[in-house]
């Protein structure tokens, strides 16, 4: 077994270093922080009685943003977890889509109103619908990379939880059957330091989640999860490896949950204050902006163009969305069952 | 015409739908040796890597199935003993039953999830599981129970072609025990149909699996007494066809319903509220319950195994009592 362990790069590397085009750094840019625009704009809309329920990834944007772009985005699968807006933004979910979602507006193409907001799913766009029971999606991935090997489809699916959700038995059954099948999957876990208020010690005996890959025998690494290009960096060779048959890959992010559990819990009974001073000086987006600033990659007028289109797409979707139909209440009859031939 | 018991007509039914479809595959704990009951014996070598032995992970079995069935192909999973299946049963509870409501179409599971129920083997604890009531109180899973060979091929050919998940219920003490004629292909049918087996104006009995066969038969002795009853094979135990249900309660004004699983939080206890909520005044008596006993588990001893059984004679009993009445 080999154990990788990605460190975040160092500020003086220079834009051939990291593998990403310019292109590329002003997408992950924009993606990163379109899911926190979104995410803040979600919590306003639910203190002002708007929305029932926010679930966000404040925090997380790098980690998230960074692994989705190392995939093939239209041919690879995404089973993620409900944090994970920013990966579902990659996969070409819209800023007004997230919003009928967060409103349970008729038309979201993740559940039509039917589930709490934030768990996605959209074939099209091969977005594995998802549930609030944690790691189920392990399997389901696991279940794709079968039938792609099955199948001989060259692509990769990567399935996201987070840190507390690798104490359940799917978690195990997945790396494991994944491991002896040799399978097409990147098993990422978003470590960002709380399952609601269990902080990591209360979770696991281990410092790094990575070190549960040795009980599969497969290849792990941790990495940075505030650093959106060092996540790319690490992911992007472990999915160009699973594609091209080098089995599973576990990858741990270590990040932080910067915001409460949900718009429902008040963190200030568990966490110390001081830790989320230190943790709010690492926020991903303020880092991703220094290094590219620093670097000279970008001039900051770019940066801020980016910030002015981002703002005006959150309100755009927001005001749009309010105004989208509801679900008639006789529509929870429908979809039981899918019906023969249709 | 073949003459095939139960068990030949599943595995029958496999190899043809595996050749038929190269989406479909197997995957379920021993399946590439044969399986523990021989439901997939000399398949491995037909079918190569579409049949693969799963660790013993019934959890994993399940939603790796999910997976596989999301991505398009057509998974036939084994349990390899229903009583097994419950480490499961989020993953049909919580992810299968909803797959396609909460995608509101948009996504579909068409997945099968074979697995041997039922007692009279000796089985104990652990072996012996009725598991059909908890799997029928999911909305959006479809769970199939046949009792004749015939039944076997044609439901288990349905339910891999149906776009839905189904549980496939497969009575393990008939395995063997049930032999029928058996006529090419299988005839096609449809989830969701119950079939009056047996026709008779003074009593109706509904039954399912085994206890079909033990009904058929308490009707035989029945017959010689004089008092005739109408049998329902079930066949779905979800959704029920009501509609077979209560025209048969409404022609004989009389019900009696039996099944192996304990009473309370039965089917039995469904199918009697439907005749009572919509067939009340055509009743003649009360509608009677012939069931396990409500006891956690069955036991191992034969003497109390035999008591936990309901078998033709305590079903001819009842019948003969009812229509008594």
């Amino acid at each position: 077994m080999t154990s990788t362990r990605t460190r975040r790069p160092r500020s003086h590397q220079t834009i051939d270093e990291y593998l990403l085009s310019e292109t590329q750094l002003e997408d992950m840019y924009y993606h990163m922080l379109l899911a926190r625009r979104l995410n803040e704009r979600m919590l306003a809309l639910n203190r002002q009685g708007r929305a029932p329920f926010v679930i966000a990834g404040a925090g997380q944007e790098a980690a998230q943003v960074g692994a989705a772009m190392a995939l093939k985005v239209g041919t690879d699968y995404l089973a993620p977890y409900y944090r994970d807006l920013g990966m579902n933004l990659v996969f070409g979910m819209t800023a007004r889509e997230a919003m009928l979602n967060l409103l349970g507006k008729r038309d979201d193409p993740n559940s039509h109103g039917r589930q709490m907001p934030s768990h996605w799913g959209s074939t099209e766009r091969k977005i594995v619908t998802q549930s609030s029971v944690v790691t189920t999606q392990f399997l389901h991935a696991t279940g794709i990379g079968l039938a792609a090997k099955l199948r001989k489809d060259p692509i990769v699916v990567l399935t996201s939880c987070g840190e507390g959700s690798t104490s359940k038995g799917d978690f195990h059954e997945a790396l494991n059957f994944a491991a002896i099948h040799k399978l097409p999957v990147i098993f990422y876990v978003e470590n960002n330091g709380y399952a609601i208020s269990e902080s990591n010690e209360k979770e696991m005996p281990l410092k790094h989640v990575s070190d549960r890959a040795r009980g599969y025998a497969i290849q792990s690494a941790t990495v940075d999860g505030m650093d959106g290009i060092a996540v790319y960096q690490t992911v992007r060779p472990a999915v160009d490896q699973a594609r091209n048959g080098g089995g599973p890959f576990l990858i741990e992010a270590r990040c932080y949950r910067l915001w409460p559990h949900s718009s429902d819990d008040d963190d200030s009974r568990y966490r110390p204050k001081k830790e989320l001073e230190e943790w709010t000086k690492k926020d991903p987006l303020t880092l991703f902006r220094g290094r590219v600033e620093t670097d000279g990659i970008f001039p900051r007028e770019d940066l801020d163009e980016i910030e002015h289109r981002v703002e005006e797409e959150v309100r755009d979707a927001a005001q749009w969305a309010m105004m989208q139909p509801d679900p008639a209440p006789e529509d929870a009859l429908g979809h039981v069952y899918k019906e023969l031939g249709s | 015409m073949t003459s095939m018991t139960v068990i030949e007509a599943v595995r029958s039914t496999l190899d043809e739908a595996m050749a038929a479809d190269d989406r479909t595959f197997i995957l379920g704990e021993d399946v590439e040796a044969g399986g523990v009951f021989r439901a997939t014996e000399g398949l491995h070598a037909k079918y190569g890597e579409r049949v693969i032995d799963s660790p013993l992970a019934e959890s994993s079995i399940i939603g790796i199935s999910i997976g596989a069935a999301h991505y398009g192909l057509r998974p036939i999973a084994e349990i390899q003993f229903a009583d097994f299946i419950h480490s499961g049963f989020d993953q049909l509870c919580s992810e299968a039953s909803r797959w396609c409501y909460r995608t509101s179409g948009d996504a579909f599971l068409p997945m099968v999830v074979r697995t041997p129920w039922g007692g009279g083997v000796h089985g104990g604890q652990h072996h012996s599981q009725s598991i059909e009531a908890y799997y029928s109180h999911m909305p959006g899973i479809k769970v199939v129970a046949p009792a004749f060979p015939a039944d076997y091929r044609s439901l288990l050919k349905a339910a891999i072609a149906d776009p839905n998940p189904v549980l496939f219920l497969e009575h393990k003490r008939t395995y063997r025990l049930i032999r029928q004629e058996v006529d090419g292909a299988p005839a096609e049918t449809v989830i969701g149909r119950a079939r009056v087996t047996r026709q008779g104006s003074d009593l109706t009995i509904i039954a399912y699996g085994l206890m079909l066969h033990e009904s058929l038969a308490a009707a035989e002795t029945l017959a010689g007494e004089g008092v005739e009853c109408t049998v329902v094979d079930l066949l779905t135990l979800s959704p029920l066809d009501r509609e077979t249900i209560l025209e048969s309660a409404k022609a004989t004004g009389k019900v009696l319903i039996v099944h192996e699983d304990n009473l309370t939080g039965g089917l039995g206890g469904e199918i009697a509220a439907i005749i009572a909520e919509h067939a009340f005044e055509y009743l003649d008596a009360p509608i009677r319950r012939v069931a396990g006993p409500d006891i956690p588990a069955m036991p191992y001893h034969h003497a109390m195994e035999d008591f936990f059984m309901p078998n033709r004679e305590k079903i001819a009993a009842a019948a003969r009592e009812l229509a008594a009445y």
